[in-house]
């Protein structure tokens, strides 16, 4: 119950950085978004007293699968210039 | 192909970042036996590294830090070292990963279980650093430095 203030504040930080990762239309900012998200799912599992959850979050979803989705994006054209 | 990145900051970030990075990946595998972490995270974390200098710096200057060629050779062989060390203590009479049964004279069973968790999770490591390395190398779609 300490850390009951800090797991709402993640959560709504959570929620946020999903919807901006959906809403925003450079798909490049959308992946950095997305690596938020998962180092604050990540903070949230060390909140609840996962660690190693967490850190397998945190090295995985934040460091590795960011940098292979901004390989995908590098081997992407943009279509339209809006 | 990655050209070298023309912002000089991107540059010398990468480079003074990478070795700690590694530093901290190998003592996550060191330490996993005795805190949170353990072979595939401290893997995971010297992956990135090498991902860093990949995404930084130009490939060739990459091939000199972990060459494409050695990718999957190394994740092989890392695979091997854990279901090797499994099926040794297998054929020493004990089950699938039971290190009381490892040959290492003059141990104490407890040095010796803590010794082949050690084993094993350096070989899981290393074959979790080299096959995410190797996915990276097939993703970008590098021509073979030989």
């Amino acid at each position: 119950m300490i850390h009951w203030g800090l797991e709402v504040v993640l959560l709504v930080l959570l929620l946020s950085t999903a919807i901006i990762a959906l809403k925003v239309k450079d798909l490049l900012a959308a992946v950095v978004t997305l690596g938020v998200f998962s180092f604050l799912s990540a903070l949230v599992f060390v909140a609840m007293g996962a660690v190693d959850v967490g850190f397998t979050e945190a090295v995985v979803g934040a460091g590795v699968t960011t940098v292979l989705f901004v390989i995908a994006l590098y081997h992407t054209t943009r279509r339209s210039n809006d | 192909m990655i050209r070298q990145s023309t912002s000089p900051i991107i540059v010398l970030i990468g480079r003074l970042v990478s070795p700690f990075i590694q530093v901290f990946g190998l003592y996550v595998i060191f330490h996993g036996h005795y805190g949170p972490g353990g072979g595939f995270q401290g893997g995971a974390i010297l992956a990135a590294s090498l991902l860093l200098i990949r995404l930084c710096l130009d490939s060739e200057t990459a091939q000199l830090q972990f060459r494409q060629a050695l990718g999957t050779p190394v994740g092989i062989l890392g695979s091997l070292a854990f279901a090797g060390i499994g099926l040794m203590t297998l054929l020493l009479g004990g089950e699938f990963l039971d290190y009381a049964f490892l040959p290492f004279g003059g141990m104490k069973p407890a040095e010796i279980r803590a010794m082949g968790i050690l084993l094993v999770e350096l070989g899981i490591g290393v074959a979790v650093m080299a096959t995410l390395v190797a996915i990276f190398d097939d993703l970008i779609g590098l021509e073979d430095h030989g």
